[in-house]
């Protein structure tokens, strides 16, 4: 990144004070819309869905850092929440818990193979993925729901420890560890690297197979995660968890100002365009705007934020 | 095609999967060969067939389109609005639904061509708001009641061949002359194989670029009319899911990503090879929760080792 911000300061300055004058805008904006809009309990709640928000968008940021794409975060993410969600119920918290992630880890991996040895562009074979792991949770969920689950699990999505709400700390905690991973580790840095440059990266000596199969299995095993967390706020799981969610967490990187064509971005940006979504959902139910129009406002925003980057790169090369 | 004669390699994917699911359903149930089956088949590939002849010419120029399931459910909750609600003629309804159609196309053109975004990123944003919109429009319900003239786009026949039929072979044709009789056509080949080559001969890529998801749109628009019939109601999810196989039908049939190679014949095997396959788990009765994960394991299978016999 030092790299890349020597190379672009135009570009990252324009995303850190586009993005910072949406964030302050949002927020004027429904503070004077709506007197209930700056209440603590509100903001908690913003905040809330902030974390888990970014918990879902964190995995797909480093896959798109590598030029690459996820689009199967959304379904792996059900897929291995009705897997864990089932043992959990059952009282087998811990066996739930590794499960949950096994599954999306070993959906991250194939991804990756399929990407990285087999040669198929990476839409198409995540999107592969999709189908087959929302196909799978049917399989497994057959119809039914599952709920209630152990208070001790709940905890994880709906607790709060110190006044701050328990996914807050999580999301802060990985927001924290995959900003070192991305700054300070050779992964890392060959995240960068392979977005930047495929070709450079491998004749530097950087493994770029090994370590697409490893970025795409990341991002599964964080679906995985993501998942816990999901079923835990709502206790609940059924083959629909995660279905509506591929937009939300393509929006999250891209708001970000992640470059869909690799090498420029951070897990920083996915954080604040997590919380500009946040207040985006937020305020469209302060306003009594229906929720059919969300995935309006999630499609226009997705297709705004990269014209945006894409328009102020072509005029400020 | 070129004039030497065929090897194995030249055939796309889809040819043996098409002939062998079709022998292994055959051997394991006497009623998938049965003319009443076969027409079925047809009759169910149909929308299928005309949403990938529109993704093919797409995904000839190196895009994507994975709004095209969200347009065909737009497009056919305005029909089904405009004649129940409104009390609009059936030729109105059709004419509006097709405009939406390729209204909905344009846009995603324009962002491909003059925004130069990529392609998936924008059909996916607007994949959300067809949807949204179409559910804004039916309060997230269905549209019942459509009067029983739209039944004949499914159950309708002319000349003894079912209207869906008609419509598949109309939307064949029509394509048919655009890619391989049109300077259009020529063009579309070009883009995808080298488009700054094109742009530096001069032609108005930008402009065709968009005409192509224009006319993807328009597809979907006539493939919805085939849907709405046959569920003889309109929904916004109706075909969600629908541009997964579409895009697996046109990557079965041998178009490729890359380099603008490919055509139509193999989107239309391809398009069957996937009829056959949900038709034939159907009939030996494999539940509807097995099927989605089975279609998508086979069809990552098949695109994986045609991506590994296409480097080999």
């Amino acid at each position: 990144m030092i790299a890349a911000v020597q190379r672009l300061p135009a570009e990252v300055a324009f995303v850190v004070l586009s993005r910072t004058a949406v964030v302050a805008g949002l927020i004027a904006l429904l503070a004077v819309a709506s007197p209930h809009f700056l209440t603590s309990d509100n903001m908690v709640i913003i905040l809330r869905q902030a974390a888990l928000q970014f918990l879902l968008s964190a995995g797909l940021t480093l896959v798109v850092l590598t030029a690459g794409i996820d689009l199967s975060v959304g379904a792996v993410l059900g897929l291995a929440a009705c897997v864990g969600a089932a043992l959990i119920a059952k009282g087998f918290l811990i066996a739930g818990i590794v499960a949950a992630l096994a599954v999306g880890l070993a959906c991250g991996i194939v991804n990756g193979v399929m990407v990285a040895y087999v040669g198929i562009p990476a839409f198409i074979a995540t999107y592969g993925m999709l189908w087959v792991a929302h196909g799978l949770g049917y399989v497994f969920m057959k119809g039914e729901v599952i709920h209630g689950f152990d208070p001790a699990f709940r905890a994880l999505g709906a607790g709060f420890w110190g006044g701050i709400p328990i996914p807050v700390l999580v999301a802060a905690g990985l927001l924290v560890s995959l900003h070192v991973v991305l700054y300070l580790t050779r992964f890392g840095r060959a995240l960068y690297a392979i977005g930047g440059n495929p070709v450079a990266a491998r004749l530097t000596g950087i493994p770029t197979k090994r370590t697409l199969v490893q970025v795409y299995g990341l991002s599964g095993l964080l679906a995985g995660f993501a998942g816990l967390v999901v079923i835990a706020r709502v206790n609940a799981a059924d083959s629909g968890t995660g279905e509506e969610l591929l937009l939300p967490i393509i929006a999250a990187v891209v708001l970000g100002g992640t470059s869909l064509f690799g090498g420029v971005g951070g897990i920083m940006g996915t954080a604040v365009g997590a919380l500009i979504l946040a207040l985006v959902v937020n305020g469209m139910n302060m306003l009594g705007i229906p929720t059919f129009w969300q995935a309006f406002a999630m499609g226009a925003i997705v297709i705004l934020a990269v014209l945006a980057d894409v328009s102020f790169k072509r005029r400020y090369p | 095609m070129s004039s030497h004669a065929l090897r194995p390699s030249d055939y796309p994917g889809a040819a043996y999967l098409f002939v062998l699911l079709a022998a292994g359903f055959a051997f394991a149930t006497p009623e998938f060969a049965s003319a009443r089956n076969l027409s079925n088949i047809g009759l169910q590939a149909a929308a299928l067939v005309i949403l990938a002849l529109g993704m093919t010419l797409v995904i000839l120029t190196e895009g994507i389109d994975l709004s095209a399931g969200a347009v065909l459910g737009l497009a056919g909750v305005v029909m089904g609005l405009l004649l129940t609600s409104q009390g609009a003629s059936l030729p109105a309804a059709i004419g509006a639904a097709l405009l939406v159609g390729a209204a909905a196309g344009a846009v995603n053109g324009a962002f491909v061509a003059w925004a130069a975004l990529p392609p998936f990123i924008v059909t996916l944003g607007t994949y959300g708001m067809a949807q949204s919109i179409a559910m804004v429009l039916t309060q997230g319900n269905s549209v019942t009641g459509l009067p029983p003239a739209v039944r004949w786009f499914n159950e309708g026949e002319w000349l003894g061949v079912p209207v869906p039929i008609w419509a598949v072979i109309g939307a064949f044709a029509l394509t048919y002359v655009l890619l391989y009789h049109t300077k259009f056509g020529r063009y579309i080949f070009a883009i995808g194989g080298n488009r700054r080559a094109v742009e530096l001969a001069g032609v108005r890529v930008r402009v065709y670029l968009a005409a192509v998801y224009a006319y993807a749109g328009l597809l979907a628009a006539l493939a919805s009319f085939i849907m709405t019939a046959r569920m003889n109601a309109a929904h916004p999810t109706i075909a969600i899911g629908l541009e997964f196989d579409a895009i697996a039908a046109v990557v079965l049939g041998g178009t490729s990503f890359e380099k603008g190679r490919g055509g139509i014949w193999g989107t239309v095997l391809g398009a069957l090879a996937i009829a056959v396959l949900r038709n034939g788990l159907n009939l030996i009765g494999m539940s509807a929760e097995w099927q989605v994960a089975v279609v998508g394991v086979v069809i990552v299978a098949a695109v994986a080792l045609d991506a590994l016999r296409g480097r080999a």
